[in-house]
Parts: structure tokens; C-alpha cells; sequence
């Protein structure tokens, strides 16, 4: 694209990184076990994008979309309820 | 031809920049004091407290932060002034570059100090060109009211929608910084006329989030900083119609270059800041004595107005080149550098001779000046490399 067609001040939309992909980021993905997880959000806190979804009654799930795999939410997990497991 | 002239006062070069400040609408201050550039902070609280100024004095830890609470105010569409020197410039290096790239029309004064170590408060151009790649418009200054005059152009510069850069006003800490001078003050009504209000493309709003400064790629980075290059350009001919725009009120007009005698001597010296008048001072002295000298003044070097400066080079047999700053390694100091390219490209090949001098505040008395006027007319110095004058050996 022409330097001349560019936005100035490469100014964009915001929230556009929603649309952004980041699976195949991943070497392993986390998997929740709901028999072991208490609901606690520690998990939500702590992961550093918004990859894990809270949801009516405080029941959690993982973003796939959006999560890179950095463990985090494993290492936190008060009762171990969340394993990485390797991507196929 | 018809002037309004407010009041006459004495003032300091700082003074003179907080009392533009105060005069131009800004809608926020965000900056930290250091010296020699503390009394520009000290005197806008002071407005703010008495009521004198409207906008936001925003007192922050450190220049980083300041340069970054201007940041954030400049995306809310604001009029944003801040001030800084040496360490305090070079501390803010990161988010210079952030507010070029983001398009930001900023304005700060910058009392030039060197830096440090060893630790020294007074006066060289060594802070302004180490961040001379930043994307800012840069000013220097000779005298205070110059400072006034031209820290209320650059707000009408920096926000004209073909230029959005942001710009500086450079001025040497104490020498102008602290030096009281007359002044002849505008009008606050004739400044607001002037300038009008901020009309920027983009600003914040909650009901509709922009990303400034978003990521960019190899394949569009390249063509973000070219913009910047092609509004620096755009900047040269909208100063003009700026500085035609101030002179009808206020009956003064700068340019780019002040060109003394250039179009009759021999031997052509260009400089920059405060020394401009000492050097003009001594050329008229030897001029009388029967010389042939001339004093070409840089007033903006960034955008480098190479087309103005090489004309005024055309009839020299020789140039000497001063350069307050000291890049050790270097073939020579920036200005001198940039002179040389710019005329090399023009096709003109004289003897230059690069003298560095008043590195750390040492002082260039116009005894100096007949001095390396002198070193010129010998001939001797030239084809060497860059001349330390005045370094005790």
C-alpha cells in the first residue's frame, strides 16, 4: 500500500485484536477438569489475555481463539483442575 | 505598518516562553522541572494558581511520564505544551519518537544544556541532536523575543493538518534561558485569533475507540515514517504562510536562515542559536575593518532548509561550519554535516571548515569569532579535521 493511502498516525479501529486468531501460537493447550474445578477464578485473574470466559454462576471455559498456551492458568490453579495437554 | 503591541517587558527567555504558553490556549501542561528550563514550570503553576491560566498543569515524576501524560491529552484532541532540558530531554527519547509517529502536534521548549558526565548545567545542543532523528520540527532561538514569537507560531505549525508533527523551540539554558531581554508582548485576543482552535482527524472518544500508533508490519512500516518525511517537507512552505500570517499582527518575521552579507564575502559562517548574533556582531566589525565575511543563522533545522542554506552559500570562495555539540567519532558535527550534504547534492564544491565550540557553556566572545574568521583566511585549517576551538591543550 502507497504511503499515501496509509491512516496518518496509524490510527485504527479499536478492538481489533478480538478478531485476531491466536491458536497456532499454541504448543499446548489447557484442558479443565469440571469434576476437580471449584469455580474459584483464580484462573481468570490470572491469565494475561482474555482467553479464559466466565460464565453465568461462575462456571469457566477456555477461549481457544485467544489463548497462546503459557500455562499460567495450570501453574495457578488452586485444586489442579487444569492440565496443559500437548497440541496434536 | 499597523503592530499590536500589548506591553513592553523584561524578560527572561523562560518567562518569555511560559507567558506564550499562557497566551496560546493550551489545555494542558504536563511537565517536570529541571535546570535550566524550571522557571517555564514554575511560572505556569504560578498562572494556574493565580487564575491566570486556564489549562491543565498535570506535575508529574519524571519527563518519561510527562511526555507520556502529553501523549494521552494530545489523543483527547488538547492543545499540549510541555518543557525540558538535557537529561530531561534525553529521558523523554523513547516518547519523542511516539509522538512523531502518532502524529501528535506537541510543542516543547527545550533549554539546551549538555549532558551528562561529567555532570555540567550549562549550554550546548547536545541534548537537541541527540534526539535530532526524532521526528520533531526543531527551532533555535538568538534572542527572547524570537523565543516568544516563535513558541506561538510553532502551535499553529505543528497543528496544520498537512504538517501534525510536533515541534521544538530550542534555546541555550542561561544564555537565553535566564538572560533578560526586551520584549515586546502581543495582545492575548490577536494570539487567539491567530491561532485558532486544535482540528485533529482523530481523538479519543469513548463511544467510538481508536487505536493510535497501532502495530505495523515490514510491509507497512516503512511507509508510516515516509509520511513523516513528506509532512517535514510540507512543513517548509506552511511555516511561510505561518510566519506571513504573524508578522500581519505583530510585524515580525523570522525565515529559516537570517543570511548577513552572505551574497558579498568571501568567507560564509554558518551557525545556529544565540552565537548567531555574536558571529553577525563580529563579521560587521571586520566588514568595517575591510573584510569580505558573511553570518549565515540556521533558525530551523529540522526540517534542514538545504535549498535556503546552499543559495546563500553560492558566492563564498569558502564556509565554515559551528557546531555546538560534540559527537566524538564523528567526521564532524551534525550541521556540519548537513551543510556539506546539502551541498554536495547542489553540486557546490568549496573548502568547509567544521569547528566545534562552546561545548558545556564555554563561552564564544566575538574575539573568538575574529579568531576563526581568521583560521579561514589562512587557509590552513581547511581539509584538516574538525576544529575543537577554544579546547585548552
Amino acid at each position: 500500500m502507497s504511503w499515501k493511502q496509509l491512516e496518518e498516525g496509524a490510527v485504527v479501529k479499536g478492538g481489533t485484536s478480538a478478531s485476531y486468531i491466536v491458536s497456532g501460537w499454541r504448543v499446548e493447550k489447557p484442558v479443565i477438569n469440571e469434576a476437580k474445578c471449584t469455580n474459584c477464578l483464580i484462573c481468570w485473574i490470572y491469565c494475561p489475555e482474555p482467553a479464559i470466559v466466565r460464565h453465568e454462576g461462575g462456571k469457566v471455559t477456555i477461549d481457544y481463539d485467544h489463548c497462546k498456551g503459557c500455562g499460567i492458568c495450570e501453574t495457578e490453579c488452586p485444586p489442579k483442575a487444569i492440565t496443559m495437554v500437548r497440541e496434536p | 505598518m499597523q503592530t499590536q503591541t500589548a506591553r513592553v517587558a523584561a524578560l527572561q527567555g523562560d518567562e518569555a516562553v511560559a507567558e506564550a504558553v499562557r497566551q496560546c490556549d493550551v489545555d494542558v501542561v504536563a511537565a517536570y522541572p529541571i535546570t535550566p528550563q524550571t522557571i517555564i514550570v514554575e511560572k505556569l503553576a504560578e498562572f494556574v494558581a493565580d487564575g491566570r491560566f486556564r489549562g491543565e498543569f498535570v506535575p508529574v515524576e519524571s519527563e518519561h511520564s510527562a511526555m507520556s501524560a502529553c501523549v494521552g491529552a494530545a489523543a483527547t484532541g488538547a492543545r499540549v505544551f510541555t518543557a525540558t532540558s538535557s537529561q530531561g530531554l534525553a529521558y523523554m527519547h523513547e516518547m519523542l519518537y511516539n509522538v512523531a509517529g502518532m502524529r501528535f502536534p506537541i510543542v516543547m521548549a527545550v533549554a539546551n544544556r549538555a549532558l551528562s558526565a561529567p555532570l555540567v548545567l550549562n549550554a550546548d545542543h547536545g541534548d537537541m541532536m541527540a534526539s535530532r532523528d526524532c521526528g520533531w520540527i526543531q527551532f533555535y532561538a538568538e534572542n527572547v523575543e524570537e523565543i516568544y514569537d516563535r513558541t506561538i507560531q510553532l502551535f499553529k505549525l505543528s497543528e496544520d493538518p498537512r504538517v501534525m508533527l510536533p515541534s521544538t523551540i530550542n534555546f541555550e539554558g542561561f544564555i537565553l534561558s535566564h538572560d533578560k531581554e526586551r520584549v515586546r508582548l502581543l495582545g492575548d485576543e490577536p494570539i487567539k485569533k491567530f491561532l485558532g482552535r486544535p482540528k485533529p482527524k482523530h481523538r479519543i472518544d469513548p463511544d467510538y475507540p481508536l487505536t493510535f500508533g497501532a502495530i505495523a508490519t515490514p510491509d507497512t512500516y516503512y511507509e508510516f515514517r515516509v509520511q513523516q518525511t513528506e509532512a517535514m517537507k510540507n512543513a517548509l512552505h506552511v511555516l511561510d504562510e505561518v510566519e506571513m500570517e504573524f508578522e500581519s499582527f505583530s510585524g515580525r518575521r523570522y525565515g529559516v536562515v537570517d543570511a548577513y552579507n552572505t551574497d558579498s564575502a568571501d568567507v560564509v559562517m554558518v551557525i545556529n542559536g544565540s552565537a548567531g548574533g555574536t558571529m553577525r556582531a563580529t563579521a560587521r566589525a571586520l566588514n568595517a575593518a575591510g573584510e569580505r565575511v558573511g553570518v549565515l543563522a540556521i533558525k530551523l533545522y529540522r526540517p534542514f532548509p538545504a535549498e535556503q542554506i546552499v543559495s546563500n552559500l553560492a558566492h563564498a570562495r569558502a564556509v565554515i561550519t559551528m557546531d555546538r555539540s560534540l559527537s566524538p567519532g564523528a567526521p564532524s558535527g551534525p550541521i556540519s554535516e548537513d551543510v556539506k550534504s546539502a551541498m554536495q547534492l547542489a553540486g557546490l564544491n568549496k573548502p568547509v571548515l567544521s569547528v566545534v565550540y562552546g561545548i558545556g557553556g564555554r563561552d564564544l566572545s566575538t574575539d573568538d569569532g575574529k579568531n576563526i574568521f581568521g583560521m579561514a583566511k589562512e587557509g590552513s585549517a581547511f581539509g584538516t579535521s574538525t576544529v575543537m576551538y577554544g579546547v585548552k591543550v
